[in-house]
């Protein structure tokens, strides 16, 4: 902390030739900053466009692989053939249901662009051991999830194009912030 | 707290072991009050008060108190000082009502109605994690800028401490506040209907410093904040939002971040649903265009009554509740009561407060006490003079955009309200009995 007030002492000077008028929200001209190449970033640029699937890594998986490592890794919490467990609720089905008062989120129902899976699975999941799998690892699970909910063949092999490619239900399921949207007035005698 | 807040007491309070010692610790008050109703009238005629109190109670003369006859406890050479063992129960609380089955991804509760001021210590800001709470050697932290800019930068925590900072004043809130109680009558304490609401002085350097300093590639529209947690919680945030006001925040209320709010480095959107205020910060990308992730298509939007979802609503917007009296409490019969509570906007300041006695029927404008800053909480007041029959009372914001805070019925004409919904910034009513006791009245 007395670096910091070092730093501003600087400034200071210059505040008190032009009149006292110190504009302490006005960036300061330094840098303190490390340039890093972005290469060196790679261990953590995990992030996927999800629209175009930009940031999808190489590699590939398939439904059965997924089973496999489904049942060892994720059953525990979300439940055989991901139809809900002991932690969360089903990741299967939904489709149709968001005109209901009983709305079923699932990746399937819900993810307008199919590479959002891909990228929460490698970001957080298993959440007793995240950014932990693979990259194969990870298509597979996003092939075996997919395959389930009906949206690929259960011998799709996935990979970056043909992940981006798969068409989600939901794609037109979203609007962008209309807010404000309710109309209330400031109603004082006799309301309502 | 009985003795300190004189004119309302929680009916419940915490634990049976609690309130075992507090009975206890409580004796001593309890004794001289049955002494003062056996003495009050005889020395009602002799007692000559010039002024009367509204109680029409007389005292009894004094005891020395065993704190003056005893020497305290002794300086701790090295401490961190503790709130008084007789407020053990004010403390954040998970939901009673939407229990989560694990406590990682979870979220506990800042208890408002014991809040005094606008400023919520450190150790009651409300709490949302995705993965649970890392803990995090500062020395060994680092955010990355990177993406569309023309020299991807790497920061220590010195280095950012090494900038001038900035300290702002701003409420936080949950997008879920409320969800639980839309229609109809689930939590019982505005701890648990409105809790996911805190405010303090929050103190970094603004985002728009090292933005200038990698320098933008030209299209730069959106940038990715991501934290440092095991969930890699991350959120797209607009250009213009970064440049505007956003923070990196180290420090809250006068000393560094607690873990649980993203010690040691965290975003700050002033006025934005707090998921989007990233903690343990230690990545942000530029991009042309938003990543569209789970948590900010699956989670954090809002369903429409056609099946579609509004996204990325993020502006909280105004909203406020009476905290006192609220839910849980007791009125100590008819009299003058304070009506408190807060506002506030994630679009402003608050212009004006009305509070409605009768269900909504009439309103009448309270006192908005000082400071009142553009979205932060500002402190309502209201003298209300009971007269014992039963009431339903709220509080209707209006802030500096002429935006009226909405009831829940003028919500549920443009918006799904059944189910698991957030941004729930509604009109919320307390009961108030016959007998004093005031309860949720949202249905």
């Amino acid at each position: 902390m007395q670096l910091h007030k070092i730093a501003l002492a600087g400034g200071l000077a210059v505040a008190v030739s032009i009149g006292g008028a110190f504009a302490s929200s006005s960036k300061p001209a330094v840098s303190f900053g490390t340039p890093i190449s972005e290469a060196d970033v790679a261990a953590w640029d995990i992030d996927i466009q999800t629209p175009t699937g930009k940031g999808l890594p190489e590699g590939s998986g398939t439904a059965a692989q997924g089973k496999e490592l489904y049942d060892v890794q994720c059953i525990a919490c979300h439940g055989e053939d991901a139809g809900g467990g002991a932690q969360y609720g089903s990741m299967v089905g939904g489709v149709g249901s968001f005109v209901t008062e009983k709305r079923k989120l699932t990746p399937g129902s819900m993810y307008p662009y199919a590479p959002i899976l891909f990228d929460y699975i490698k970001r957080a999941m298993p959440m007793t051991a995240p950014q932990s799998l693979s990259n194969d690892e990870v298509y597979a699970l996003t092939a075996y999830i997919y395959a389930l909910n009906d949206l690929i063949a259960e011998d799709t092999v996935l990979d970056a194009a043909s992940l981006a490619a798969i068409e989600m239900p939901n794609k037109d399921g979203f609007i962008v912030d209309d807010r404000p949207d309710a109309a209330a007035t400031r109603c004082l005698e006799n309301c309502e | 707290m009985t003795e300190k807040q004189t004119t309302l007491q929680p009916i419940s309070r915490g634990s049976p072991e609690k309130y075992t010692e507090r009975m206890a610790l409580e004796e001593g008050a309890i004794k001289s009050s049955s002494r003062r109703s056996f003495l009050s009238g005889a020395a009602t005629a002799a007692a000559a008060a010039t002024v009367a109190s509204t109680t029409g109670a007389i005292a009894a003369p004094l005891d020395v108190q065993p704190s003056s006859k005893s020497m305290g406890r002794t300086t701790v050479p090295n401490g961190y000082g503790l709130p008084s063992k007789f407020e053990a129960d004010v403390t954040r609380n998970r939901s009673d009502i939407f229990v989560n089955k694990q406590n990682f991804s979870d979220w506990s509760m800042t208890p408002i109605q014991h809040q005094q001021g606008i400023i919520t210590p450190n150790g009651l800001i409300f709490e949302r994690h995705h993965a649970g709470i890392p803990d995090i050697d500062p020395d060994a932290h680092e955010l990355v800028i990177h993406g569309m800019v023309k020299q991807a930068m790497k920061y220590s925590m010195s280095d950012l401490m090494r900038y001038p900072s900035v300290s702002k004043f701003h409420f936080m809130e949950c997008s879920g506040n409320g969800l639980t109680d839309w229609l109809s009558v689930k939590s019982d304490t505005v701890q648990q209907t409105h809790g996911l609401l805190s405010c303090t002085q929050w103190t970094g350097v603004p985002v728009s410093w090292l933005l200038d300093e990698v320098g933008l590639d030209s299209g730069a529209k959106w940038l990715l904040f991501e934290g440092a947690d095991g969930s890699a919680h991350a959120r797209s945030i607009p250009l213009d939002k970064a440049m505007d006001d956003a923070l990196l925040v180290f420090a809250s209320g006068g000393e560094m971040l607690r873990p649980e709010n993203g010690y040691p480095l965290r975003a700050f959107m002033p006025g934005w649903e707090g998921n989007t205020s990233v903690k343990w910060l230690r990545r942000i990308k530029v991009s042309d265009q938003p990543w569209h992730l789970r948590s900010e298509t699956a989670r954090y939007t809002d369903p429409m009554p056609d099946g579609k979802w509004r996204q990325f609503s993020m502006e909280m917007e105004c909203k406020s509740v009476i905290t006192n009296p609220s839910g849980g409490m007791q009125m100590q019969g008819p009299g003058m009561y304070e009506i408190q509570g807060f506002a506030w906007s994630g679009l402003g300041k608050i212009n004006s407060v009305d509070i409605t006695l009768d269900g909504g029927k009439t309103w009448r404008t309270a006192d908005l006490e000082d400071p009142v800053m553009d979205r932060c909480l500002t402190r309502f007041r209201y003298r209300w003079n009971w007269d014992g029959s039963p009431a339903k009372i709220a509080s209707r914001a209006v802030d500096s955009t002429g935006y009226v805070q909405p009831t829940v019925a003028e919500l549920a004409d443009k918006r799904a309200i059944v189910g698991f919904v957030q941004h729930h910034n509604g009109i919320f009513p307390w009961a108030v009995s016959e007998s004093g006791e005031v309860t949720n009245a949202i249905a």
